[in-house]
């Protein structure tokens, strides 16, 4: 069996643009497994309920062909996980279109895997009947009309899918919806590594250099796995890795630094000693998996309706003194023009306001700007009624009347023309619970296939 | 809880003002992370023995249970950490003003924290 294991992750997510000197320099260290992330559920709901990426075709192009290409001229297993930010079915497809496109192009011959991620309706409902579904907290419990109201379910596959993918002898994965760790630490869990140990690498390398100073996503990190320790360094020589750095980045948009959950259990890091090898380098142990029945975490979305939103501005001093009474009377002005097309609760408007109360709705003791940047949104059933409810409070807060009004050929100043835009659907995550599952494998079919041959 | 004297100009420096890091963030689509990470142990620790920094305190100003706050000492880094459930829309929901979440951190920046009691 090997000493050690070398993974370098090539990016915090794939299409961010990172330094082609740092994949060289990683390629040079000759790794095992060369991975990187493509997902996130950070930019909200619409990814997931649109089966759209956030990273453009042009962005992926460019890391993909590099990356692909070095893992071919390496000749080791190059993992990718939730393609296409939300890894459903669509972003999967979309994401397998744009590596045919690079294949071809580059003449590259490789076995690939693919993995989908999305969750039948019936497996979950079977699951909520059987008491296996719960709730992570701030949802209610699912409910089996809230699973028929989503528009598609991924679950957050864990090590085995990948496990299997390397024993049909696969040289590039792609994934839909995965943990990220699963990317880095499957090849440690298939050559019989210590799992706590490369779980908490693998959670270093998920976001690419951002555990370094100076900190980047879009940038490559090595790690190389002993049987009782991992190392860390950054493949740029500007940055570095330091205890502190490393121990700061385990806060990193989670709950607990000292623990963290995957699939296959809780890792606690309560006993981890991290000790600097360098200005550069950082040397990690006593990172400890407490493996659980294992559980998948599902993601799920419901359409809200269409969006169309204004932008405008407002500098008189009396109108922004008398902004609720400018918002109530667009607000019954649009109910009474919307009335044939429309009940009150079928559509809803938002008025932000920056400059009072934009960024956070309860702001202490608000102190009012000099300017105040409005947004107007309509959301409604269909697009058309979006825009029209839209239309209707635009024009209705332009010309609209308050007391002592001495501004009075219109409220606002707008940057564009059209001054209107259409957003697309909106969608809310409804699901976000684990189910507990017999084996989390069985919902995640690997399929291998010759490309290029 | 009086929020006044906790915004105290005379009670000492803003949390912002000690902190190298001070930052809000998703934890997932449910929750909002805060971190404050501190320049060396001394001021972490001058922060952390204050107290200032509670469930009820922060209850106050997010408007959320005191029972669901969360809040992490983490000597490694020399930081505290907040984590609260969205307590309004999910992430990215009609509502949301915050998708990423990443400047809900303003509450906690006047926060005064005083000098080290002399013994």
């Amino acid at each position: 069996m090997e000493e050690e294991l070398r993974i370098m992750a090539v990016a915090g997510n794939l299409g961010y643009g990172f330094p082609e000197t740092s994949l060289k320099a990683g390629l040079e260290r000759k790794p095992h497994l060369i991975g990187a992330d493509n997902g996130s559920s950070d930019p909200g709901p619409y990814y997931l309920g649109s089966g759209k990426s956030l990273i453009k075709r042009e962005q992926l192009r460019r890391d993909l062909g590099l990356s692909l290409a070095a893992a071919r001229s390496a000749g080791v297993p190059y993992v990718i996980g939730t393609a296409g930010t939300a890894g459903g079915q669509p972003h999967l497809d979309g994401f397998l279109d744009i590596l045919d496109e690079v294949t071809r192009r580059d003449g590259h011959r490789y076995r690939l895997a693919t993995i989908p991620a999305e969750i039948d309706k019936a497996v979950v409902k079977q699951a909520i009947r059987e008491g296996r579904v719960k709730s992570m907290g701030v949802l209610p419990e699912l409910t089996e009309q809230a699973v028929d109201e989503t528009v598609r379910i991924v679950g957050q596959m864990g090590t085995d899918p990948f496990v299997s993918a390397f024993e049909a002898g696969a040289d590039v994965i792609v994934a839909g919806r995965a943990c990220d760790t699963a990317i880095y630490a499957s090849l440690a869990a298939w050559r019989g590594f210590d799992m706590g140990l490369a779980f908490h690498m693998a959670k270093l390398l998920e976001c690419g250099a951002q555990c370094a100073v100076p900190l980047a996503a879009n940038d490559c990190l090595l790690g190389t796995l002993r049987r009782d320790h991992f190392e860390l360094e950054p493949m740029n020589p500007s940055r570095g890795v330091t205890p502190v750095s490393v121990s700061a980045h385990m806060m990193y948009e989670q709950p607990d630094p000292h623990h963290f959950f995957e699939p296959e259990g809780m890792i606690d890091l309560e006993r981890t000693v991290i000790e600097p090898l360098d200005a550069r380098r950082v040397r990690v142990s006593g990172s400890r998996l407490e493996t659980m029945a294992p559980s998948i975490k599902l993601e799920g979305v419901r359409l809200r309706g269409y969006r169309s939103i204004t932008v405008a501005g407002m500098a008189d001093p009396l109108l922004l003194g008398a902004l609720d009474e400018v918002e109530a009377r667009v607000r019954d002005d649009v109910a009474r023009l919307v009335a044939h097309d429309m009940k009150p609760g079928d559509y809803e408007l938002n008025f932000i306001y920056y400059g009072r109360n934009g960024v956070r709705v309860q702001q202490r003791e608000p102190r009012l700007a000099h300017e105040v940047g409005m947004v107007i949104e309509a959301i409604a059933p269909t697009q058309d009624l979006a825009s029209m409810a839209l239309s209707l409070a635009r024009s209705s807060f332009l010309h609209g009347y308050f007391k002592g009004r001495k501004a009075t050929a219109g409220n606002l100043a707008f940057p564009f023309s059209p001054s209107d835009f259409v957003g697309g659907e909106v969608y809310e995550f409804t699901v976000y619970h684990v189910m507990q599952v017999d084996d989390p494998a069985a919902l995640f079919p690997v399929t291998t296939t010759l490309i290029g041959g | 809880m009086n929020l006044t004297d906790v915004f105290d100009p005379a009670r000492g420096e803003r949390l912002y003002d000690l902190a190298e890091v001070m930052r809000s963030k998703n934890a997932g689509p449910l929750y909002l992370t805060f971190d404050m990470i501190f320049p060396d142990a001394a001021v972490y620790r001058r922060v952390l023995d204050s107290q200032v920094l509670t469930p009820e305190l922060v209850s106050a100003l997010y408007d959320v249970d005191s029972d669901a706050v969360s809040i992490v000492a983490f000597d490694a880094a020399n930081a505290i950490k907040i984590t609260i459930p969205r307590t309004g829309p999910t992430s990215g929901a009609p509502g949301d003003r915050d998708v990423y979440g990443a400047q809900q951190h303003e509450p906690l920046i006047g926060v005064r924290i005083g000098p080290v009691p002399s013994r």
